[in-house]
């Protein structure tokens, strides 16, 4: 098959492919080996299925591609439109890269019901990926949506104590969160007889909407509140920590890695691409909660006695940094959002796995419940030390990149921002290292843990792509950033435009 | 001798063929009902449970061929009584089609509760004559004797457990309350024939909009909206409904929330779209708000699975009535199609209740279902996909038929209403939610023991199933026909608001 036939049906390939193999692994007899070795087989297939588009993707294009336009039904005008830019690309990547990481990480620690564990999986995944790759808006709350069905039952079903609290606290949380964006669309529909991300934006452009402007500002509202949720901003995240305490491993990879993306993706291309005067009066306000989020989320995570809900709440900080960059409206600051999702997503992800693997050594997430662990699990010890410094933004590390450009980006908007935001960095390399010292360093405080096993083979496997990525994005994040900047680039056209407008005036 | 040179006074006069043929769905039931009637007593106790419901499920069956010869001769039959279009065809499937799967998830539940009564099937199908004809008639005098047909044997239904208290209660309340309300509707049809001087529908629509609308027209309207809204179970006119579902054998609650519901609909729709009275919005927007929101507020509350769905089905009654207050066209192709979908995904919920009920129907709180997501994985993906389709989630048909309604609300500029629906579709997840925890996520603590799932209940279950998912992936086709036969319904009816769509088109640089 041609290069040119096979992009055209890319995208689908690469959304769908899961969900087959995962309706697939229905037929399985249940032998947990068997059903373990096939979804890692899918999820390797899907990655490297996936590695087609960052290679044949046309970086200087800003328009999408491998776009695929199919009627799905014809009234109302709902289509099959899947496309990615520069944007949504390496989301998609990260996606696909962390799944096969989330079944190798699930190997020995799911013994019950794997073979539904690996097909919710694998059904997660199609649903996380389409949310990234449709372009009708129709499409992507449909798989927005159906995101939610297999997380909350990989909480309720695999999670820990409270794991029934937490999912459906998330449900609840999401669901109600992304009714109001389901409003939204409906009412963009009504005025503009179509669903499609493109075709709606254009006519907001050229102002071929009826009646937007007075109603343009609950409809911004409307996908904020949902992405919001999401994301999460605050005060919007206290379904987080629950979800992520109670859900296992697996679960939390991909809800830290890249389900909180959503949220971000969501902000900027439909509040940015469809709303830019919108955003522009708003960002006022959701940089002040971004920045509340960056400062809050740190401080709560310091005093964490729970390493799992330590870094949870370290995640309510890195994503505050994201809409931080979203919201300044500046070519490095978007950058940066971009490349702290994607920083985020991998590191974050490591530490959860990390987190994980201790766990099920000693079923416990409690920091006091360790000490000395750098003698007893030395190779263990260093894949989390290379992570943590990923995450705390070690300059060569990925999490440097993206938080410096998010700063540069917060500066150029209000440097007020950009002070109080810095001290954010600060704050993570605080509460990083001290848990990583009261984790590793000093002496064997409970004698347990002295016969504790370092990373197995497969372990290894999970963990160590994490920390390469991570070395490889500090390093090189030109590979990343190239194919973003000029997406960046157009999502922020239309707004510099709304602003030399209210310049003008 | 003498009749020759009268005869073409007496065809106008009597019958056609042609008349019977738009009827003979109506007819087929009915014979079919008969028969089950006439051979109960002659057939042996024991068997007779298999040999009548099979009776009755090739009744049902024929009904839907019938059905399908009817609709090959659309037009108006007795003298302008009957109009068979697109709109009526559809509703004669779906209530012979939900008549079937009831009688095959029945076969069971029967013999489990050792209920031994053949008029059963019988009074499924004189039922399912009255819902049919509802649907068809256009003649105010006509659709209340298909409606007290359709009541008398639902109130029959809902007592069969005679050895429960509940289901006497069910059954009396039922009764007592239905004849209030269908009185109501009669007075409204006697106001309505003051107003305009006729009782049917397309004469009145004329009436009114000719002229100016008299007073009594609005009582008349009020009326009749009291009438109905107790048959879908709408708020303020609810409060029946949970305890006669709790009541009632599980089957029948499957039946009762579904097709007397899809025929009083379709009553609504005819009387709401072509009979033009002004202020009936008002009417519509309480209600369906009222519904949305103190249906799925009860629900919250309920540990009983069947008044959980009674108190989701008052939610639901609420959900569609929003598409009564949008556009005539898309209002009414929305309704259509949540009333399909509805049918499908509710039925087979109540299909798997009446499963798990067990003899005595002990097993119908929501402990009882804790583990059962283990013990028994198939039937709990089964009603997994019904919940989750109730809650409107995606490839799923409760999605679209939700999502349809909403887009005809917005589009008629309902943006509360909508709001108010999201809304509470956002919290009626909840309740739906925590019949799937108790399955998946709780270990069981009680010993309840699932039989195997015998050939008919599974064929049931399975219809129902590739209905729900059908309409949810591939929702096209039936809304192409729900809409082709709203715009035969509405050329009466006054010209819709213009729709916001064609919008588009217009060039932006003006």
């Amino acid at each position: 098959m041609s290069i040119d036939n096979l992009s055209s049906i890319i995208l689908t390939l690469v959304t769908f492919l899961p969900l087959a193999g995962g309706l697939l692994l229905i037929l399985f007899p249940r032998r947990d080996r068997d059903i373990r070795i096939f979804a890692l087989v899918i999820s390797l297939l899907t990655f490297a299925v996936s590695l087609h588009l960052p290679v044949h993707f046309q970086r200087s294009h800003t328009e999408f591609q491998y776009q695929i336009d199919l009627q799905w039904v014809t009234t109302p005008n709902i289509h099959y439109h899947m496309g990615i830019d520069g944007i949504s690309l390496w989301l998609v990547v990260l996606t696909t890269f962390l799944t096969p990481l989330c079944v190798l990480i699930s190997w020995n620690s799911i013994h019950e019901r794997a073979k539904e564990f690996f097909i919710l999986l694998l059904i997660l995944e199609t649903a996380l990926i389409g949310v990234f790759t449709s372009l009708d808006l129709f499409l992507f709350y449909f798989f927005w949506e159906a995101t939610l069905i297999p997380m909350a039952l990989l909480i309720g079903i695999f999670g820990h104590e409270r794991k029934v609290y937490a999912a459906v606290k998330f449900f609840m949380y999401t669901m109600i969160g992304s009714v109001f964006m389901l409003a939204a669309i409906l009412w963009l529909y009504a005025h503009t007889g179509s669903f499609d991300f493109v075709v709606i934006r254009d006519q907001v452009m050229r102002g071929a909407v009826p009646q937007f402007p007075a109603a343009a500002q609950w409809l911004f509202l409307g996908f904020f509140l949902a992405f919001a949720v999401k994301v999460p901003l605050f005060p919007f995240h206290t379904w987080l920590p629950d979800a992520h305490v109670e859900a296992p491993t697996a679960g939390s990879v991909l809800l830290a890695g890249v389900m909180l993306k959503m949220g971000t993706y969501g902000m900027l291309r439909f509040n940015l691409g469809l709303f830019p005067e919108q955003s522009r009066h708003n960002a006022g306000w959701i940089m002040t909660l971004a920045l509340i989020g960056i400062i809050y989320g740190a401080l709560v995570a310091m005093v964490q006695p729970n390493m799992k809900k330590l870094i949870a709440y370290s995640s309510v900080s890195h994503l505050g940094f994201v809409v931080l960059g979203i919201f300044s409206f500046t070519q490095a600051g978007l950058n940066g959002a971009m490349f702290v999702m994607l920083a985020h997503g991998i590191s974050t992800g490591g530490l959860f796995m990390l987190a994980g693997i201790l766990h099920e050594r000693r079923h416990t997430y409690e920091i006091s419940e360790f000490g000395g662990l750098a003698s007893v699990m030395p190779v263990y010890a260093a894949s989390y030390l290379a992570i943590v410094l990923a995450s705390a933004g070690l300059p060569l590390m990925n999490g440097f990149i993206g938080e410096f450009l998010v700063l540069s980006g917060a500066f150029q908007a209000r440097a007020a921002y950009g002070i109080l935001a810095a001290t954010g960095v600060i704050w993570s390399a605080v509460y990083l290292l001290w848990m990583y010292q009261r984790v590793f360093y000093g002496k064997v405080t409970h004698p347990v843990n002295n016969s504790l096993r370092d990373l197995s083979a497969i372990e290894k496997i999970a963990v160590w792509p994490c920390a390469g990525l991570a070395l490889l994005m500090g390093v090189a994040p030109i590979v990343w950033l190239g194919a973003i900047d000029p997406a960046v680039q157009a999502a922020l056209t239309p707004l510099t435009r709304v602003a030399s407008r209210m310049v003008g005036r | 001798m003498i009749i020759g040179p009268f005869l073409p006074a007496y065809s106008r006069i009597l019958p056609q063929s042609a008349d019977y043929v738009r009827v003979l769905p109506e007819i087929v039931l009915s014979i079919f009902g008969m028969i089950v009637m006439v051979l109960e007593p002659l057939i042996d106790e024991k068997k007779s449970q298999k040999v009548l419901g099979g009776i009755a499920l090739a009744g049902a069956l024929a009904g839907l061929m019938a059905t399908w010869l009817m609709a090959q001769s659309p037009g108006m039959a007795f003298w302008n009584t009957v109009q068979i279009d697109g709109f009526s065809v559809f509703f004669h499937v779906l209530v012979t089609a939900i008549a079937a799967v009831v009688i095959l998830t029945s076969y069971e539940y029967m013999s489990v509760q050792r209920i031994r009564a053949g008029e059963y099937y019988a009074l499924i199908l004189f039922g399912a004559v009255g819902m049919a004809l509802m649907s068809s008639a256009i003649e105010l005098v006509l659709i209340f004797i298909a409606l007290e047909i359709s009541s008398i044997s639902s109130y029959v239904l809902a007592g069969f457990r005679r050895r429960e208290a509940s289901s006497a209660e069910a059954s009396l309340k039922y009764f007592l309350l239905g004849s209030f309300a269908t009185a109501f509707f009669l007075y409204g049809v006697a106001l309505m024939f003051g107003a305009t001087g006729s009782t049917n529908i397309d004469q009145i629509g004329k009436t009114l909009l000719a002229g100016p609308i008299p007073l009594l027209a609005f009582a008349a309207m009020a009326f009749m909206f009291v009438g109905l809204g107790f048959k879908v179970a709408a708020a303020p006119f609810h409060v029946w409904t949970p305890d006669v579902y709790e009541g009632s054998p599980a089957p029948i609650v499957g039946f009762m929330s579904t097709a007397p519901k899809a025929a009083a609909f379709a009553v609504l729709l005819r009387i709401v779209f072509v009979i033009n009275v002004p202020g009936k919005f008002w009417l519509i927007w309480i209600s369906a708000a009222l519904s949305m929101t103190l249906g799925n507020v009860g629900a919250l509350v309920q540990n009983n699975v069947k008044r959980l769905l009674a108190y989701s089905s008052i939610a639901h009654a609420g959900y569609l009535l929003v598409a009564f207050a949008a556009s005539p066209g898309l209002g009414t192709s929305a309704a259509m199609f949540y009333t399909a979908a509805y049918a499908a995904m509710n039925l087979g919920a109540f299909a798997v209740v009446s499963h798990f009920a067990n003899a005595g129907e002990r097993y119908v709180n929501l402990e009882d279902y804790e583990g059962l997501g283990r013990s028994s994985p198939l039937l709990a993906a089964a009603l997994t996909i019904f919940l989750l389709s109730l809650i409107g989630i995606p490839m799923t048909g409760g999605f679209f038929a939700k999502f349809y309604v909403f887009s005809a609300a917005v589009k008629a500029n309902m943006i509360w209403l909508t709001i108010i629906g999201v809304l509470n579709s956002g919290i009626g997840a909840y309740y739906y939610l925590r019949i799937i925890v108790a399955m998946y996520m709780r270990e069981s603590r009680r010993d309840v023991p699932v039989a195997p799932v015998p050939t008919a209940l599974a064929v049931a279950i399975a219809f129902c199933m590739a209905a729900t998912l059908y309409l949810g992936i591939f929702p096209g086709e039936t809304l192409r026909y729900a809409q082709d036969s709203a715009q035969q319904l509405v050329q009466q009816a006054p010209p819709e608001a213009p729709a916001a769509a064609p919008v588009a088109t217009i060039p932006a640089t003006l």
